[in-house]
């Protein structure tokens, strides 16, 4: 893999690790905080992130859904998630090599510095948005996590044909409820209605690459995510038009997640993710 | 506690370790080989694995952790035993009560510098379950994953069009085809609900993956 170098940025040393470590460049300079120079473990931060952000998002219902099996079904997925996670952050960990685990990643970096879509750190809304959400996301991820099935990288590759296996269950389970909303009563296509209009424009986010993206892909590390959008669109198109949802038009694209600019809500849900962590650190249990 | 793994052993290790609770980890459990208590068995991989297969499944006792395909290899390497494990699922919290118990069966042997390493790759699959293992999981109320079942269907999303059948699991109770998908995601990350309408039981399924 050729080396690429910011022309504006300084870029800092690499890591210690053989695979993927030439540097690239840098995010900009406001969203960089200071991190990471491997685009290895940026990417796999990114996707590590992803998963942890909405598995707490989904946890959240744990105790509050409207039944008891999608109570379950929730937090199945949230589990399934959040062990995706651990993985993919004790990888970045490992990676970087500054003694760090996927805990001190998860719950001793602010807002900032994580990489997450800004789709997945949105407030979980009512069911209709939930659920909406995470079929926009799960129909992403059941592309992402099998290309990255095939990554040069093997642990990676490890990691995402499990997930990859998991995210067939999710999508399953997330499609058959937009289309259960969408093309119930009344009420619930208008709330499924109003959560796919508030939630298109950060749909397009997970498939916007960058320089840690085509780096990765060069490697034979990353996936393709050009190739993976028509799929994705695809996929979606066809559940909508079962549910009986309009997607909506307009071109903003709401966007920054990956290099750490975010919602005000992450940091409202890292506050309460990350206060026993924080308050009582090295505490076990 | 019963201890099921190994008769004469004298003190259960996962028991101990449940009891002292905070900070634990797998190397405290370890003590010399030569103690008295427990004679080491010549480390062979028949005799581990054997020990092993004595290890149920800590959500579904009714199987040992080698039958459902949670240990994936045994290496032994001079003195030096690694078993490799792999999670069902990503985030299976029974996986730490798994690696405890392997430890406790194989230290119960006089192994007790055995090591357990986790992989995620090859991903585990419900296709590695023997035809007597799911059978084993039949009798105990719990339909088999259907054969095969894990690799079908190459769409990305497969909804159920209007009118088609959907996809039934005999009930492991009376074995009426006549039941219906509550939940894909059950009481642990592997299992799905169903209800039997002939029977009218609620039933658990170990999905297929």
């Amino acid at each position: 893999m050729s080396e690429r170098v910011s022309e504006t940025e300084p870029t800092t040393p690499v890591g210690t690790n053989g695979v993927g470590t030439a540097p690239v460049a840098a995010a900009p300079a406001q969203a960089t905080a200071g991190i990471v120079s491997d685009p290895l473990v940026e990417y796999l931060i990114r996707h590590g992130d992803d998963r942890l952000v909405l598995g707490h998002r989904l946890s959240e219902w744990c105790g509050h859904a409207p039944i008891l099996e999608e109570d379950i079904a929730l937090g199945n997925i949230a589990l399934d998630l959040l062990g995706q996670a651990t993985s993919l952050l004790g990888l970045a960990a490992e990676q970087e090599g500054k003694g760090r685990d996927a805990d001190a990643l998860a719950f001793f970096r602010e807002a900032v510095e994580f990489r997450n879509v800004q789709l997945v750190e949105l407030p979980r809304g009512d069911f209709a948005v939930t659920l909406v959400r995470q079929f926009l996301f799960d129909a992403y991820d059941v592309l992402v996590t099998e290309a990255l099935s095939r990554s040069a990288h093997a642990p990676l590759a490890g990691v995402m044909a499990k997930a990859h296996k998991e995210a067939r269950y999710h999508v399953r389970h997330s499609g058959e409820w937009v289309v259960r909303l969408g093309d119930g009563t009344d009420e619930s296509h208008r709330r499924a209605q109003r959560a796919l209009d508030d939630l298109w424009r950060f749909t397009s986010e997970p498939f916007l690459m960058d320089d840690v993206d085509r780096a990765m892909l060069a490697a034979g590390i990353g996936a393709d995510l050009d190739a993976l959008r028509p799929r994705w669109e695809a996929s979606v198109r066809e559940v909508m038009t079962e549910a009986g949802l309009q997607i909506p038009g307009g071109a903003f694209v709401a966007r920054g997640g990956r290099t750490g600019r975010h919602t005000e809500h992450l940091g409202h849900m890292l506050a309460e993710m990350q206060i026993v962590a924080r308050s009582h650190p090295g505490a076990t249990w | 506690m019963v201890d099921r793994r190994r008769p004469g052993a004298a003190l259960d290790p996962a028991a101990l370790a449940r009891a002292l609770g905070d900070g634990w980890e797998p190397e405290s459990l370890d003590v010399p080989s030569d103690s008295p208590e427990i004679p080491p068995q010549p480390l062979t991989a028949d005799a581990v694995w054997a020990a092993l297969h004595e290890v149920p499944d800590p959500e579904v006792p009714v199987v040992s952790v080698v039958e459902l395909g949670i240990v994936r290899d045994v290496r032994i390497d001079g003195d030096a035993l690694t078993v490799v494990i792999t999670p069902t699922y990503s985030g299976c919290p029974a996986m730490r009560e798994i690696e405890r118990d392997v430890l406790a069966a194989l230290r119960a042997c006089g192994w007790a510098s055995a090591r357990v390493v986790t992989t995620y790759s090859p991903a585990w699959t419900t296709d590695w379950m023997s035809d007597a293992t799911r059978e084993k999981l039949r009798a105990y109320g719990i339909a088999p994953p259907g054969a095969g079942r894990a690799a079908a269907g190459e769409t990305l999303v497969t909804l159920r069009r209007r009118g088609t059948a959907p996809e039934r699991v005999p009930c492991p109770f009376c074995g009426s085809h006549d039941t219906a998908l509550r939940s894909a995601f059950g009481s642990t990350a592997c299992k799905a609900l169903h209800f039997c309408n002939a029977c009218r039981q609620p039933f658990e399924e170990f999905k297929p993956i």
